[in-house]
């Protein structure tokens, strides 16, 4: 029943495809949203079905594709991201209901649309590895034509695509060697059989294959330093498709790391992981320091999509350390909590980047220092952008807390430890933890504040209009989801934690107390997130009756303190940039700001100024010492190769000949 | 730890938490400014005079800048209603206040940074260049001392194998000595620096100051008027009482009531008074001991914070 679900959601996506290729432009984006939200909808029932269950949906048949064919099986943990691909692709398809994109619509991108949906759904569920390439490879290719959508008006839209084509095929190519590897290695191409032989394969081949899959998988989840595409591609995609980017796909890379890791490769050594968590330290750093300094508000969305899947790296890395020095309790609960933040990354990252879709259709702009008093003029997608923003910022009790909570119990229970590893590991996860937190909070402070609130700081922004009710429908649904599920956990940590237990192969039964309070099981310390936030809402209503109680009066308009002066501008106030500029200064030696100030004076003296410019800029410190230098190796290569074909027909039948004795020295 | 309904005692016990904070926030804040005061050889306003400027504030009209949206309103509800579920849930008085279960430390730092962080939004609200620098300035030093926070709080958990604060304190109260171990000492001073830093106090903010450019907290709360500053202040007397109190039952935990009972609570009352009292005078005192740190010299504070933290937790682990 489940199997035909799946083959429905495929073949629904395929028909999604189809409409869009032909249908009259007057009805395409309806029809392929329906269709979409169909095959999503497909998808999330198989999704719940398995989880439910327990029981794998297995599709195979001989045919369709070569080598094999197609092998497509849905487990637990598969089916966990399954369910939150589907759960976003329908908030953003609802969303794309209303949103007025010419380029959208065109014939191209309504047909590759449904495919990189119907792309999302099959990743997790394929099983063996020609279908994994093969759906992996479709969900990139799909997912580039749609950043592309744009290159027409902006230019920006051609550099970005390059960059994200670049990384994502060398991740690919980062993948196909580590799956094939494995496959020489177990003889067979299927992934039960693969992790059924993978403990008798060679250590050396193990661990390659781990890193070639963390250089790959990790790429797809924006890993530093292999996430320099990501913060250019997301924000240059149309609004769905940023949403699909940031709250889908990358959660496949971090799929695959545990898929391969803890699944194909039944965990590794210690170092494997200590590898992983120093990654993910360094991406939930680096990506939260430049979210915090970045003006663009897609572009911040991006950076702290980094941030994010650093702490979940953080979060395997620890289990899979945990696993290895003997408390697989432990290693259950970090997976657990990683898997968490994954499913909450998703719904409020989805719910902000449909919201800031919004704020950029009916503004026409998307840079900060350009917006401000939307919250008037746009309540809705305004208030919806504010929810997403303390769900992320992990305020209680929205779900962003519910899963960092567990993660800092996590790594707080694996302490005192007389493994040295642990021993390092462990506090340093919580400091980056603790530090990301505090800058993820005065990110979404200056996104929100800056952006929703004040006054409008240019023209644009004043005239704003709130957006269709299908575009905020689709932000709400999620929006909704982030309280939902930080007051009541409990919904969604049993299929989570059957996920982690299904992909680990885990014996341990219950790690966790779940009911309305969440913690460690025999640990005393738990969380009650859903009567928090009771006690929040009656607290509020209380203290709001009593000030009301005192002072009966409206409140009276005045107009603000402005020192004396009469005329307070829109101009006077803070941008993003002045915002964050305290800790751009204080971060001064890793961002490294570039400054230029510009001052032409009056012709007849020097003391006075005419007019000043300044202008400031952050550039990415990897792209500018590591990429930089890459690119230009590979330029310089490249001529270098082109110098030896030279037109001679001489000098390529020599090759042929060289090319044919070689060819026979190595078969004979 | 238990999900059931709490017994009466226990409820009246919560109330009386929330209570003493509430009253005794704003007497805190008028101690601390008799302290200051007399050592600069005034007389000063009387310790009361925070609830009779209260009372009177409370009885004026609430304003709102024309631009501003209804943010700028809900600010000092939202500000001080978090601070009352603390003031709930925390154990203050008692190792075992009603739903105190809910909430372990780390919950009740993220509790408190809903108020930094709606602070900080109400500011920006205003559309002003004072909102927008107080909100600017608060919040990165908000982001730099939450790090020194939370590793000092690991620091104080890893012993005790719990970041609950009633286990934490059970395990200082069985074994005194280990209130005089490295890790604890480091993480007091980490956690002292953060207090003055968050509740922005001098070295890093001046509460009593009236030039705008060195104000942050007071930039931020510059457009709210009667009701609305009259919640705000109240929000954070409130604010400053719970951090000393949560303070005090860490690192000198004697007197707060284990059990229930009449005579148990009393203990706690006046234990915990007193030491409030004692910490309020302390860092009145070492106010008028130092000066402002220019504003771009408080990371560095902040930063050595953080560096204090991370030995206390390298001191948990190498000295059990």
């Amino acid at each position: 029943m489940t199997a035909d679900l799946l083959i429905a959601a495929a073949l629904v996506g395929l028909l999604a495809a189809a409409a869009g290729a032909v249908a009259p432009e007057r009805l395409r984006a309806e029809v392929v949203s329906v269709l979409t939200v169909v095959a999503s909808g497909c998808g999330l029932a198989v999704a719940l079905g398995v989880l439910r269950s327990g029981r794998a949906a297995v599709v195979h048949t001989g045919r369709l594709l070569p080598l094999g064919g197609l092998s497509l099986r849905l487990d637990r943990f598969g089916a966990l991201f399954v369910a939150v691909s589907a759960v976003v692709a329908i908030s953003a398809m609802i969303f794309r209901l209303g949103y007025e994109s010419h380029a959208l619509s065109s014939r191209t991108a309504s047909c590759v649309l449904p495919l990189f949906v119907t792309a999302l759904i099959l990743v997790p569920a394929a099983a063996s590895v020609t279908t994994f390439l093969f759906v992996w490879e479709l969900m990139a290719i799909t997912s580039l034509l749609l950043v592309l959508v744009d290159h027409r008006r902006r230019s920006e839209v051609a550099a970005a695509a390059q960059w994200y084509a670049v990384m994502t095929q060398f991740g690919a190519a980062a993948l196909l060697v580590a799956l094939v590897l494995l496959a020489t290695h177990a003889d067979s191409q299927s992934f039960i059989a693969i992790a059924a032989r993978s403990a008798g394969v060679p250590a050396w081949v193990r661990s390659t294959a781990f890193a070639l899959a963390v250089v790959g998988f990790g790429s797809k989840a924006g890993m530093v330093p292999l996430h320099v595409w990501l913060p250019r591609a997301h924000p240059e995609a149309p609004g769905p498709v940023s949403a699909l980017m940031s709250a889908a796909m990358v959660n496949l890379g971090i799929y695959g790391i545990i898929r391969v890791g803890d699944g194909l490769l039944g965990g590794g050594p210690a170092w494997w992981w200590l590898l992983l968590m120093g990654l993910g330290a360094l991406s939930a750093l680096f990506g939260a320091l430049h979210a915090a300094t970045s003006t663009d508000l897609k572009r911040l969305l991006a950076y702290s999509t980094t941030d994010n899947m650093g702490l979940v790296l953080l979060g395997i890395g620890a289990s899979g350390l945990f696993a290895s020095t003997g408390h697989p309790s432990l290693a259950l609960v970090a997976l657990v909590a990683a898997l968490l933040h994954v499913v909450f990354h998703a719904v409020f990252k989805g719910s902000l980047f449909l919201s800031a879709g919004s704020i950029q259709q009916a503004s026409g702009t998307r840079d900060l220092d350009r917006l401000g008093g939307l919250l008037q003029r746009m309540p809705v997608t305004g208030s919806l952008f504010l929810v997403g923003s303390a769900a992320i910022a992990a305020l209680p009790p929205l779900c962003g807390f519910v899963s960092e909570w567990l993660l800092l119990q996590a790594l707080l229970h694996g302490l005192p430890s007389s493994d040295l590893a642990l021993a390092i590991a462990l506090p340093v996860g919580v400091a980056v933890l603790a530090l990301t937190g505090g800058l993820t909070a005065l990110t979404f402070v200056k996104a929100a504040g800056i952006g929703l609130l004040g006054q409008p700081r240019r023209a644009q922004a004043v005239e704003t209009r709130e957006v269709r009710r299908s575009m905020w429908a689709g932000a709400g649904i999620l929006a909704t989801l982030c309280l939902v599920f930080g007051v009541a956990p409990f919904l969604i940590l049993p299929a989570v934690l059957d996920a982690a237990r299904t992909v680990t192969a885990s014996h341990v039964l219950d790690p966790l107390v779940r009911g309305w309070h969440v913690g460690l099981a025999g640990a005393p310390g738990a969380l009650a997130p859903g009567l928090l936030g009771l006690g929040l809402l009656a607290s509020v209503v209380l203290t709001a009756g009593i000030r009301r109680a005192l002072q009966r009066a409206a409140v009276r308009r005045t107009e603000a303190w402005g020192c004396g002066r009469e005329l307070q501008t829109a101009r006077m106030q803070y941008t993003a940039t002045s915002f964050g500029e305290p800790l751009t200064r204080v971060f001064e030696d890793v961002l490294s700001p570039a400054h230029d100030l510009d001052v032409s004076h009056v012709a007849e003296s020097r003391y006075y100024v005419e007019a000043a410019t300044f202008h400031t800029s952050l550039e990415d410190a990897f792209e500018r010492h590591g990429y930089r230098h890459a690119a230009s190796a590979l330029g310089w290569w490249g001529r270098l190769a082109r110098r030896v074909p030279n037109g001679s027909v001489h000098r390529y039948l020599a090759f042929g000949l060289v090319a044919l004795v070689v060819v026979l020295v190595v078969l004979g | 730890m238990t999900s059931a309904w709490p017994a009466p005692s226990v409820v009246a016990v919560s109330v009386l938490q929330v209570l003493g904070v509430v009253v005794g926030g704003p007497l805190l804040v008028g101690l601390m400014r008799k302290v200051r005061c007399r050592l600069e050889g005034r007389v000063g306003p009387p310790v009361h005079q925070p609830l009779l400027d209260l009372r009177k504030l409370a009885r004026r009209e609430r304003t709102r800048p024309d631009r501003a949206s209804w943010i700028f309103s809900v600010v000092p509800v939202v500000l001080v209603a978090t601070t009352l579920v603390i003031a709930l849930v925390a154990p203050l008085l008692s190792t075992d206040p009603a739903f105190g279960w809910s909430a372990d430390l780390f919950a009740l730092i993220y509790l408190m940074l809903i108020g930094s962080v709606v602070l900080a939004l109400g500011a920006l609200d205003t559309g002003t260049a004072f909102g927008g620098m107080g909100a600017s300035r608060a919040m990165t030093i908000g982001a730099l001392s939450e790090p020194a926070l939370l590793v000092a709080v690991l620091a104080l958990s890893i012993p005790a194998h719990s970041s609950n604060v009633p286990t934490i304190v059970a395990r200082s109260l069985a074994h005194p000595a280990w209130l005089a171990t490295p890790q604890r000492l480091l993480s007091l001073v980490a956690f002292l620096i953060v207090i003055v830093a968050e509740s922005g106090r001098l070295p890093v903010d001046n509460p009593s100051t009236h030039l705008e450019l060195t104000m942050i907290h007071e930039a931020m709360i510059l457009e709210y008027a009667g009701a609305d500053l009259a919640l705000i202040k109240l929000g954070e007397s409130m604010r400053l009482i719970v951090l000393l109190a949560l303070f005090a039952d860490l690192f000198v935990p004697w007197g707060i009531a284990t059990a229930p009972g009449v005579g148990h609570v009393v203990v706690g009352v006046v234990a915990i008074g007193a030491k409030v009292a004692a910490l309020g005078v302390a860092l009145a005192a070492f106010e008028v001991a130092v000066a402002k740190l220019r504003l771009f010299r408080v990371p560095e504070l902040l930063a050595g914070a953080f560096v204090l933290a991370v030995l206390a937790v390298i001191s948990a682990l190498v000295v059990p």
